[in-house]
């Protein structure tokens, strides 16, 4: 009999697989995982601070930086808070247009995770590039309607800054029509792949109850079994004027969370239909107009309390605290972000594993380090 | 095995479609009409600056990318409109996040969001754009002088905002 000696390796912080500036001590016993522990801190940028120094609308800016693949749901939580605390209204147009770019977003974030993950899993490029693809259509309506692709800083306390053309409604409808064309083509492409099917299910299982006790939120602990979504458990805007499903997984491993990604991306869509329909019956203005100075200058002063308000990112449960104590910054800001936290599962999600298939569950987490460090 | 097939035959099909992509360098792709980019420094119709140097654009910049140094007018020969106008304007590239509040912010409409997204430099000193390089040629006039800016004894305000 040899005698056998863990080992220690660290992956990352500069592993293109690690999807960003992010360490993982991995303790291996011959090719299984016995430990993991991430270590993340690389990319903080003194997020929290900053929101305590900028005033409210400056920090709308710094939103879109915490998760860059869905600006537009990190702003919509963000005025929302504010909104909350300033006791501001939206208009129902308003409202419509942010659960429409909220979609967006979601579609967005799903098509760019699932083509990583599969990239992560040695599908090199094909596969990325057809997520991809439907992105920068995505990021094309953006650019369109809020000014740029990815950091769109498009929404305000009270609306949006910019109203929605009939243009930009057909360029929306446009999309909507092709994008069933896509996720049929990208489940006959990918959903029954043998390499796929052996490289993911049973791999990084999460049970049921192990995920409810970790606070894990989004595809994580809906891919465990749990049907948990804010906008059921908590609607917030209009979502409770919508019809749609919660797709939940069975095993609770990665392929699981695939499955809940794609079934995710038609569900937006059922939504975003929905919402085009009804948008040109909706009142209002695209901007509470009372609040239309102060969301073009920056003299916002909220009066002092605090406020916590959630919304349901791609990645998660994001939630915002804000404390205000009347001056035109916060006192406190704070984040819960969906990332960090789904992130704690990893180490349980691995030991057992072998070291090639702590990639394909960190890609199936689909964590973004700018939210994690902030 | 059947299903590598099934997947296969999706790839085959996408094997005669028209590629989405173009060539970046030799093919540019048109903007959209909000798109935020390299900033400009617009004047009136008759060539005088719109800018007065008020520093709300400085103020409004989350990121402390903006330097302006206003200077009195002189009542003989005028840059602007205004009391005073921006004897120095300094924008520095590598800090600004394009988020678009100095266009907001600008009582007169001077400073503009623009089309141009090809940046990049040799150094960092030549990342800080000055005046020279942001204000409009003359010849490119832009509209009508606002009719309380032409009362030079009344602040401007309220602020003329731009809509897309």
């Amino acid at each position: 009999m040899l005698k056998t000696e863990e080992l220690q390796i660290n992956i990352g912080p500069q592993h293109p697989s690690t999807h960003g500036v992010f360490r993982l001590m991995a303790t291996v016993d011959g090719e299984t995982v016995v430990h993991l522990e991430p270590v993340f801190g690389y990319l903080h940028r003194n997020h929290e601070q900053l929101g305590e120094i900028w005033t409210y609308l400056q920090t709308i800016t710094i939103t879109d930086r915490l998760d860059y693949f869905n600006s537009m749901i990190n702003e919509h939580g963000y005025c929302m808070t504010v909104e909350k605390l300033a006791s501001i209204e939206v208009p129902e147009r308003a409202e419509y247009i942010r659960v429409i770019m909220s979609e967006l977003s979601r579609i967005l974030n799903h098509a760019a995770a699932i083509g990583f993950w599969l990239q992560d899993m040695g599908s090199w490029g094909t596969t990325l590039m057809f997520g991809f693809r439907q992105r920068e259509m995505i990021m094309d309506i953006f650019e369109s309607v809020g000014g740029s692709r990815m950091m769109c800083n498009y929404m305000r306390f009270g609306g949006v800054a910019r109203d929605l053309t009939p243009n930009l409604v057909e360029q929306i409808n446009l999309f909507l029509e092709g994008f069933p064309q896509f996720i049929d083509d990208f489940e006959r492409l990918m959903m029954e792949n043998e390499i796929l099917l052996a490289r993911s299910r049973n791999v990084g299982v999460l049970p049921k109850e192990l995920a409810a006790a970790y606070s894990v939120t989004g595809p994580v602990i809906r891919g465990s079994g749990i049907p948990y979504d804010i906008r059921r458990a908590e609607p917030y805007s209009i979502y409770d004027r919508f019809a749609f499903d919660i797709p939940v997984g069975s095993v609770g491993d990665v392929y699981d969370r695939f499955l809940v990604r794609m079934e995710e991306m038609r569900q937006s869509h059922r939504i975003l239909r929905q919402a085009m329909e009804q948008l040109p019956q909706a009142s209002g203005s695209y901007i509470n107009q009372a609040y239309k100075a102060a969301s073009k200058q920056q003299g916002l002063r909220l009066p002092a309390g605090e406020a916590y308000c959630r919304v349901e990112s791609p990645k998660g449960e994001l939630g915002y605290y804000i404390v205000s104590n009347g001056g035109n910054s916060a006192y406190r800001y704070g984040i819960r972000a969906p990332s960090l936290i789904n992130l704690t599962a990893l180490n349980d999600m691995c030991r057992g594993y072998t070291v090639a298939d702590i990639v394909v569950i960190l890609g199936s987490i689909d964590i973004v380090m700018g939210e994690v460090d902030r | 095995m059947f299903d590598l097939i099934k997947g296969l035959r999706t790839t085959a099909k996408y094997l005669f479609t028209k590629p989405v992509t173009i060539s970046y360098p030799e093919v540019k792709r048109p903007v959209r009409e909000r798109f935020r980019g390299k900033h400009e420094l617009k004047r009136y119709a008759d060539g005088k600056e719109r800018c007065i140097g008020c520093s709300l654009c400085a103020a409004a910049c989350p990121a402390d990318a903006i330097y302006v140094e206003p200077a009195e007018n002189n009542p003989q020969n005028p840059v602007g409109y205004g009391e005073r106008y921006a004897a120095k304007y300094e924008i520095n590239m590598i800090r600004c996040i394009y988020c678009g509040y100095c266009e907001d912010a600008c009582p007169t409409n001077a400073i503009v969001l623009e089309h141009q997204y090809e940046l990049s430099f040799y150094d960092r000193k030549a990342a800080v754009f000055t005046k020279e390089i942001l204000l409009q040629p003359v010849d490119k006039g832009w509209g009508e002088p606002p009719p309380i800016l032409q009362n030079l004894n009344r602040p401007p305000n309220p602020p003329a905002q731009m809509e897309l």
